[in-house]
């Protein structure tokens, strides 16, 4: 098992990545009644999500420091995620005859 | 070894074991009633095509009044037959059966990973086959939109559709628990020694099945949470503004699209395509390496192909979907996509074909039935190939050509091989081993119908007969050439039936006084046939846990004369 | 026999069995968020009309509730942390915390949103927003049940193991752990997508 002192470290670490986190999460909403347009705003908000994500997966998931294998099983699924996204986008987007709404058309109904 | 045997009460040892033996057996068992099952659902839909609006034989009072199957009944049986054969069916025997016995046995462990979870795993597939059963109950009876449930059709469907999703959910839970236990068994419970080059081939195709089953699933969890929601909630996910029914528009918000439920389900079922047939794979390579007494040829470039096809087999899905309005991008995209997945499964066959070269075969009913199978995938293979090229599937889809090519691939190929399995590792589970004259008499009888049944579809398929006609065609004036075969494919299909006969006679003889055999009857080298005794010791598998020294394959290591063995057992060790 | 590696790690891939198997299990779910976040982009692309989410939905209250997920990821490392310190009591302290946050967070959902919606009229028959809304939160919130439920049993019952086998218990609440940080990571994005976009 781990020595205390070690551990003692890890939850100062805890304790920032916390920090970070309320700050981010203050940011997005913050951000979000900032008028930018939609397609900025969806960028911004998907960066700092991504950001909060990936601060808790590597300090509190710990795979800052994990074994080589579960790297191997995350980028398996990485991939087969992205042909999800990606592929189902390109073939809708691709359809004849079916128009992508543009941007500006996604704001306030009835 | 202390190994305190406290005799366990009946329910916990046959009932809810936690043994991966009896779970695996628990598998067989159920998936062997529904392919049984689901196959005669089909025979009653074939009577009707071959003798649209005849009375049904036997079965007739059961169906209706007067005796005859109504064509909600026939788009009934036909959701139903495809459903329970690819998921109660094909994939719960080659994975939840032969996976679960199998699996742990050839990599020298004493049980799965996690034994209770491979329990619920059974018993979440077995949930999920009651909700499929019992949806025949329900007053409207089953779900009846083709095994695809494509929406907004089966959105407006009868209530048994509501089950269908209900019991899919269950389906999909069992299936990932059991792939999250087949994957961490392989790479953490080997044996000494049995490095990733050394394992049988038959445990690489359930390593890259359980990856597509955990990855590819959960889509369609989703859409069937989606879908359960369209009909329960009244929400639009699949369902366009201004959808016309009965003549009345929909009074529903509106605004989804039918497409999001093509993908979710054809992002899983591609992928499952492979699930029926990487395993089918396996048990063919094993038995073919047995029965020719000689090294697989090419195991590397096989295991690297299945490799590669697993990754394929995520990126081509909408090969299923070239007639919903996609483009001539995407559609490039997706036909050079098919093309490269199919040439893995070229490379995989083609070294099976090889390995036969210059081997002293050995022809038992099992290796009859692997001989089987490679013909018949190689024409369910090249077959799909047309129908990857967007041109020519314009053509050819739904059609009877598509249902032909799909089911060389899983009838004389996936079930073959499964014959071919049971026949195989039977003697392992019983310590039995099953009568000869009967499973040859199995096996050409069923090579013959079975080619009687599924080579006319093609025929018809090209002619542009569609598929899930209730009368066959009959009313369709370019249908009229080829209508004749109807007639001639229920015949083969009842003849099918007759030879299954023989099947279960003899797996029921062969319980009770089969010819009892030695331990390693068939001479192999790995593990679940060298190491450990037939029937394995309940719970521990093996006396001793093995070491291992050699490649899977090692068959023809010395001349076999002076009664010295012809091969040398993965777990035998090297003295120097 | 029993089976090797449920709690001392196998050498050559330095993992326990467990481990190994909660993120096989997270695979599949990030499979099933994602398929779920790109229906709900390709309904959003393919609408004629959309609500704006901060808009239509309470964005105070959702940023409590995010507020109260990342504490409880917090309190539920320190658990563990607790644990390799051989702390039980502490254990209990921060484990405590979390489950009582979680049930914070579930009760604030459906008071001060689910609620006053239906209520509204605002139910997911009205429009693919709600749809999306109601179906993307609840399979969240029932994921949200799913870590109470094991972190509960974890904290009161599931305690006795750490007496007989006090190594396996901390891995169990790392592999707790992981699920309910997993759980915080899904409404990270939901969040914004939902509430804000
Ligand atoms: C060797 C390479 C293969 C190629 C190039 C191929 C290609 C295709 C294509 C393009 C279709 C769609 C046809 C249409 O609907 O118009 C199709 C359908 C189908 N294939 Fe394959 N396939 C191959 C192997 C397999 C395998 C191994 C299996 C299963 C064990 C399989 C099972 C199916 C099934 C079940 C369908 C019908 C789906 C439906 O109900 O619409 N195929 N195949
Ligand atoms: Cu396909």
């Amino acid at each position: 098992m781990d020595s205390t002192p070690g551990i003692k470290k890890e939850i100062n670490l805890y304790l920032k990545v916390f920090g970070a986190l309320a700050g981010l999460t203050v940011l997005t909403v913050a951000v979000a009644y900032l008028d930018v347009g939609i397609g900025l705003a969806v960028i911004i908000a998907m960066i700092l999500a991504t950001t909060k994500g990936s601060l808790v997966a590597s300090f509190f998931m710990h795979l800052a420091h994990e074994k080589k294998l579960i790297y191997l099983m995350l980028v398996i699924t990485l991939v087969s995620l992205l042909a999800l996204f990606f592929i189902t986008f390109g073939t809708i987007g691709d359809q004849v005859g079916v128009e992508i709404v543009p941007e500006g058309v996604s704001s306030g109904v009835h | 070894m202390t190994d305190h045997h406290h005799e366990e009460p009946f329910w916990r040892k046959y009932i809810f074991s936690v043994d991966h033996k009896v779970i695996g057996i628990q598998y067989a068992v159920t998936a062997m009633i529904f392919l049984l099952f689901g196959f005669c659902l089909m025979l009653i839909m074939r009577w009707n095509l071959a003798y649209p609006g005849e009375v049904i034989p036997i079965v007739g009072k059961l169906l209706s009044e007067d005796g005859m199957l109504t064509p909600d009944g026939y788009n009934s049986f036909g959701a139903m037959h495809g459903t329970i054969m690819v998921f109660l069916g094909v994939v719960p025997l080659a994975v939840g059966g032969f996976g679960n016995y199998v699996l742990p046995l050839q990599v020298g462990a004493p049980d799965m990973a996690f034994p209770k979870i491979n329990m619920a795993s059974y018993w979440t597939f077995f949930l999920g086959g009651v909700c499929m059963l019992a949806s025949f109950f329900m007053p409207q009876g089953t779900a009846s939109s083709g095994w695809t449930m494509y929406a907004p059709l089966s959105v407006i469907a009868t209530t048994g559709e509501t089950m269908w999703l209900v019991g899919m959910v269950f389906l999909i839970t069992s299936s990932l628990l059991g792939s999250v236990n087949f994957i961490v068994t392989v790479i953490q419970l080997r044996a000494n020694g049995l490095t990733w080059m050394r394992l049988p081939f038959f445990v690489w195709t359930q390593f890259v099945t359980a990856f597509l089953l955990l990855l590819a699933f959960p889509p369609l969890e989703a859409a069937a949470v989606f879908q359960i929601m369209d009909r329960v909630a009244g929400t639009s996910f699949f369902l366009p503004s201004g959808l016309y029914v009965g003549g009345e528009v929909l009074n529903v918000a509106g605004g989804g699209t039918p497409l999001l439920w093509q993908h979710l389900f054809w992002f899983l079922a591609h992928p499952e395509v492979y699930v029926l047939i990487l395993p089918a794979m396996g048990i063919v390579a094993e038995v073919i390496a047995n029965n020719t007494r000689k090294p697989l040829w090419g195991y590397r470039s096989m295991v690297y192909s299945i490799i590669f096809l697993g990754f394929m087999s995520f990126v081509v899905w909408a090969h299923h979907m070239f007639l919903t309005g996609m483009g001539t991008t995407m559609a490039a995209f997706f036909q050079t996509t098919t093309m490269i997945i199919s040439i893995p499964s070229v490379i995989i066959l083609s070294a099976l074909f090889i390995s036969l070269w210059g081997g002293s075969i050995r022809f038992t009913t099992p290796m009859l039935f692997a001989l089987g199978f490679l013909p018949m995938f190689g024409i369910g293979g090249l077959t799909g190939l047309p129908l990857g090229l967007a041109s020519a599937d314009i053509h050819l889809h739904d059609t009877y050509y598509v249902i032909g090519h799909f089911h060389y691939v899983v009838a004389p190929g996936t079930i073959f091989a499964l014959f071919a399995g049971i026949y195989y590792w039977f003697p392992k589970v019983t310590g039995k081993r099953m009568n000869e004259a009967l499973g040859k008499t199995h096996f050409y009888g069923s090579f013959i119908c079975i080619n009687g049944v599924f080579m006319p579809m093609f025929i018809q398929g090209l002619a542009g007969v569609s598929r899930r006609l209730y009368d066959g065609g009959s009313t369709y004036l370019h249908a009229q050439p080829v209508l004749q075969w109807n007639e001639f494919m229920t015949i083969a299909a009842l003849g099918l039936f007759f030879f299954q006969i023989f099947f279960i006679i003899n797996l029921i003889i062969s319980l009770a006084k089969g010819e009892k055999v030695s331990s390693n009857v068939w001479d192999a080298t790995t593990l679940e046939w060298a190491a450990a005794p037939s029937p394995p010791l309940p719970h521990v598998n093996f006396e001793k846990v093995p070491d291992v020294y050699h490649g899977p394959y090692e068959y023809s290591t010395n001349s076999g004369g002076n009664g010295q063995p012809d091969f040398t057992p993965q777990h035998k060790k090297i003295n120097s | 026999m029993e089976v090797p590696y449920t709690v001392k790690p196998r050498p050559d891939t330095g993992l326990y069995n467990a481990k190994i198997g909660v993120w096989l299990f997270l695979a599949s779910e990030v499979m099933l968020f994602g398929a779920l976040f790109s229906s709900y982009i390709l309904l959003r692309m393919g609408a004629s009309s959309w609500y704006v989410g901060s808009e239509a939905l309470n964005v105070p209250i959702g940023t409590f509730n995010t507020m109260v997920l990342i504490v409880s990821s917090v309190t539920v490392v320190m658990a563990w942390a607790s644990l390799r310190m051989d702390d039980l009591k502490k254990y209990k302290m921060y484990m405590g915390i979390t489950i009582l946050l979680g049930l914070v967070f579930l009760v604030v959902k459906i008071l001060f949103e689910y609620l006053p919606k239906i209520d509204h009229g605002h139910v997911p028959s009205e429009h693919n927003f709600y749809a999306i809304y109601f179906v993307l939160t609840g399979l969240h919130a029932l994921h949200v049940i799913g870590g109470l439920v094991l972190n509960a049993y974890l904290w009161g019952p599931g305690t006795k193991m750490w007496e007989t086998e006090p190594e396996q218990f901390t891995n169990r609440i790392e592999i707790a752990g992981l699920y309910w940080h997993f759980v915080d990571i899904v409404w990270i994005f939901l969040f914004p997508t939902i509430y804000l976009l």
